[in-house]
């Protein structure tokens, strides 16, 4: 069915006092960011809910990219029709049609802002109600919990009809929370850890440390394939590419080989913080789980976290790997994290790192580098990328494909 | 010139030689390779073997590219014996099979596999009453066309998909060649079949090219070993640019079917209704057969005198099948269909594609007419 409007609630968001203006503003924002190709549409952010109006936009498609957008309680398509009694009848027979099927119950909710209108909210009702008793056969009226609620609305401008309400995916709309640095690598853990931080309003830049040529083109494509799907919760992400080359030998020709895991660990937070400061970010976030490799357990944070004291938000810190990967189904990252490229955590990994690294001699060690110098050289070669929704070397191929085939 | 031999090839497609040779000068990479031109040219190895899954309405990991309609008959058959010889040894197919099925079944019979062979009626069709009579507890496989080459009869495929449905461990084989576009075709999950042929220069695709459907879950033993692409079961280099213009060519032969079917359909119940005209004619094609093979014959007069002299018009036919025609033997066919070896060996084939036009076969049966003349006292 097409419908004419789509009305979103926001759920959390009506409880946060001051803030809420701020957040409203941020998710019509988004909202118009992801919907930014449908031309005609128009959003209209108020105070207790939010209006699109899709002046014939393919409302389908509408519905479903709203799916994904944080800050989004519920939502319902609404048909808009004149105000004529026959005409209103057969369109919520034709509302009611689309979700009956034998056994269901329904209610009419009729509100009425226009108090003038010859018909009061009763009336409404009882002419609809009678009206869906004589065209589908069968069906039962219940005004506790009915299977199917038509809900219509009285406005000067027209009848409003919905009959749908769709689950949101709630939290808080990306950017409402400030902004933070993804450490995204290329497994199953830190796209959920970026996907749990957007959901509570923070807006993403992923940071990917890249090391050519013993990490291969294709491991960059799969960060950036991920970025692209954490897009679709926020519109577009940038992507900032580290090189981080040089300081992976450096740190392999110098440090010994039991602190080698935990010193690249140090220069890489050391990496995103620069990179945080610079772009005004307020935390950094990664992907560890407590326990699950040598550089996640407390003893590792304890020598890693020691160079920032940025808030440094490990969202999936106490999750099993079953927990994660089911995130990483739900966001469709997870088939892609398991595809087998090689990224710069693993190429030099020792065959035993410590699993309890001193904080002191992880300081000693990295000393012995012109860690000012590494750096500096490291920041000049940000290679900065925005990635939006859809930005995958599979879309890009297929596109590409496409005129051949 | 009138081409009415599609079904020994068709010519390729504008388009999809254009692909062909774009892909072939472009995208060099072998689709193995680690870097950056094999990822390139396995993407769209991988996107061509999608759209011809999502056109059949099947799984790409259904589809296996293959060199064509013969590996693909040798591949069915021989690799699922070769799966499958513990569990038993005993064959079933057609007596009107192409000779890619009938000698690979022959070569097997040869290793000591039992063989059941099926008759077919007047129509070229078998009986699903003698399948269920030739099943056995060690029966492995049984192979069936779903068109025959020569005449068009199409077989029963359904009822014995049906009847197959009671012997789940049995492979069902399926050569689809001369099918495809032509019939309605169901596989996939709802259907029986586990195995099925297909060649791309039956369809406007390029020579050398074709495809085999087997059904996830569904085993047989690769034929060519070697480097392990095509998931293990067939290796071999890809033909990247073979593959790419077959997807092409499948997408455009599978655009608005029930129309071209329907033209085509037109011209052989034209050609039909004039043939059966001629007192010395007779025709060995079924109405309900497929919409573009017609085959019949013109008594006395041997199949090859009509194609030299329809050729001499510039009108290319053929003598049934073009693998039987070069060897001169007669047409097995109908040989099957307990057609008389007098008249078997007088019969033609006329086999059409979507490109042909009613004005074309109105100018093949005034030329027909002037042979019919010509020959009408010669006996």
């Amino acid at each position: 069915m097409q419908y004419d409007e789509v009305m979103i609630r926001y759920g959390e968001l009506s409880t946060k006092g001051k803030n809420k203006k701020i957040f409203i503003k941020q998710l019509a924002h988004n909202v118009k960011f992801a919907l930014h190709d449908f031309e005609a549409l128009k959003v209209h952010g108020e105070r207790d809910r939010m209006h699109l109006e899709l002046n014939g936009s393919d409302s389908d498609a509408v519905l479903e990219r709203l799916e994904s957008i944080f800050g989004i309680q519920t939502y319902s398509p609404v048909r808009r029709i004149e105000r004529d009694l026959e005409l209103v009848k057969k369109v919520a027979v034709e509302m009611i049609k689309e979700l009956y099927t034998e056994g269901k119950t329904f209610k009419i909710a009729t509100r009425r802002s226009d108090h003038d209108y010859e018909l009061d909210t009763n009336d409404m009702n009882q002419l609809l109600g009678a009206e869906i008793f004589s065209k589908i056969e069968g069906i039962k009226v219940q005004m506790k919990k009915p299977d199917i609620t038509l809900r219509v609305e009285i406005r000067n401008e027209g009848f409003f009809l919905s009959s749908r309400t769709i689950l949101g995916a709630g939290g808080l709309p990306v950017g409402s929370s400030g902004r933070g640095m993804l450490m995204l690598s290329g497994g199953i853990d830190s796209p959920v850890a970026g996907y749990l931080t957007m959901k509570r309003g923070v807006d993403i830049e992923a940071v990917h440390f890249h090391s050519p040529p013993y990490t291969s083109p294709r491991a960059l494509q799969k960060a950036k394939d991920l970025a692209a799907k954490l897009a679709a919760f926020s519109g577009s992400v940038q992507f900032i590419e580290v090189p981080f080359t040089e300081i992976q030998e450096e740190i392999k020709k110098i440090v010994p080989e039991g602190y080698l895991m935990t010193v690249t660990r140090r220069l890489m937070m050391r990496l995103t913080d620069r990179i945080r400061e610079e772009r005004k970010g307020l935390a950094i976030i990664n992907g560890e789980s407590l326990g699950q490799v040598a550089s996640q357990t407390l003893h590792s944070m304890i020598a890693i976290n020691d160079v920032t004291a940025t808030p440094v938000i490990r969202p999936v810190i106490s999750m099993d790997k079953n927990e994660i990967i089911e995130i990483a189904q739900k966001i469709d990252t997870f088939e892609l994290s398991i595809q087998p490229f090689e990224d710069c955590c693993t190429i030099f990994a020792p065959p035993s790192p410590k699993t309890q690294p001193k904080l002191e001699k992880a300081r000693k060690y990295e000393s012995r580098l012109d860690v000012e110098g590494l750096i500096e050289r490291a920041m000049n070669g940000l290679v900065i990328t925005k990635i939006t929704v859809g930005d995958t070397l599979e879309a890009q191929q297929k596109a590409d494909f496409s005129s051949l085939l | 010139m009138i081409y009415f031999d599609n079904s020994a090839t068709t010519s390729i497609d504008k388009d999809v030689l254009q692909t062909f040779e774009k892909v072939s000068q472009t995208i060099n990479g072998n689709p193995s390779s680690l870097h950056q031109l094999g990822d390139y040219a396995d993407g769209l190895l991988q996107q061509s073997r999608k759209q011809i899954a999502d056109l059949l309405h099947v799984l790409p990991e259904e589809i296996y590219f293959t060199s064509g309609g013969t590996e693909g008959d040798n591949w069915a058959i021989k690799g699922t014996a070769i799966e499958k010889r513990q569990f038993g040894r005993h064959i079933i197919t057609t007596s009107v099979e192409h000779p890619a099925v009938k000698e690979s079944v022959g070569q097997l019979k040869m290793l000591g596999f039992d063989v059941t062979i099926l008759p077919v009626d007047h129509s070229g069709r078998v009986a699903v009453s003698d399948l269920k009579e030739a099943l056995r507890s060690d029966t492995i496989l049984v192979s069936i066309m779903a068109v025959n080459n020569e005449v068009g009869s199409i077989q029963p495929i359904g009822e014995i998909e049906e009847v197959l449905k009671n012997y789940p461990r049995v492979h069902f084989h399926v050569d689809a060649v001369q099918a495809i576009g032509k019939i309605p075709f169901l596989l996939g999950s709802e259907s029986r079949i586990d195995l099925a042929t297909f060649s791309a220069h039956k369809f406007h695709g390029p020579k050398g090219m074709g495809f085999m459907y087997i059904k996830k879950g569904k085993k047989i033993a690769p034929l060519l070993n070697g480097g392990g692409q095509e998931s293990g079961r067939r290796s071999g280099t890809e033909n990247v640019a073979g593959a790419a213009a077959m997807a092409k060519a499948l997408r455009l032969v599978l655009e608005k079917t029930e129309e071209k079917q329907k033209s085509q359909k037109e011209i052989k119940t034209y050609l039909t209704e004039k043939l059966a005209g001629y007192k010395k004619v007779s025709i060995f094609s079924q109405k309900e057969g497929a919409p573009h093979i017609l085959c019949f014959a013109l008594k006395g007069i041997r199949g090859e005198v009509m194609v030299h002299a329809f050729e001499k018009k510039e009108i290319y036919i053929s003598t049934t099948s073009a693998c039987s025609s070069r060897n001169g033997t007669t047409s097995s066919t109908l040989v099957a269909m307990n057609v008389p070896e007098k008249i078997a060996t007088s019969a033609v084939r006329i086999s059409l594609t979507d490109t042909n036009k009613l004005e074309e076969a109105k100018i093949f049966m005034e030329e027909f007419d002037h042979l019919y003349q010509q020959f009408k006292d010669i006996k």
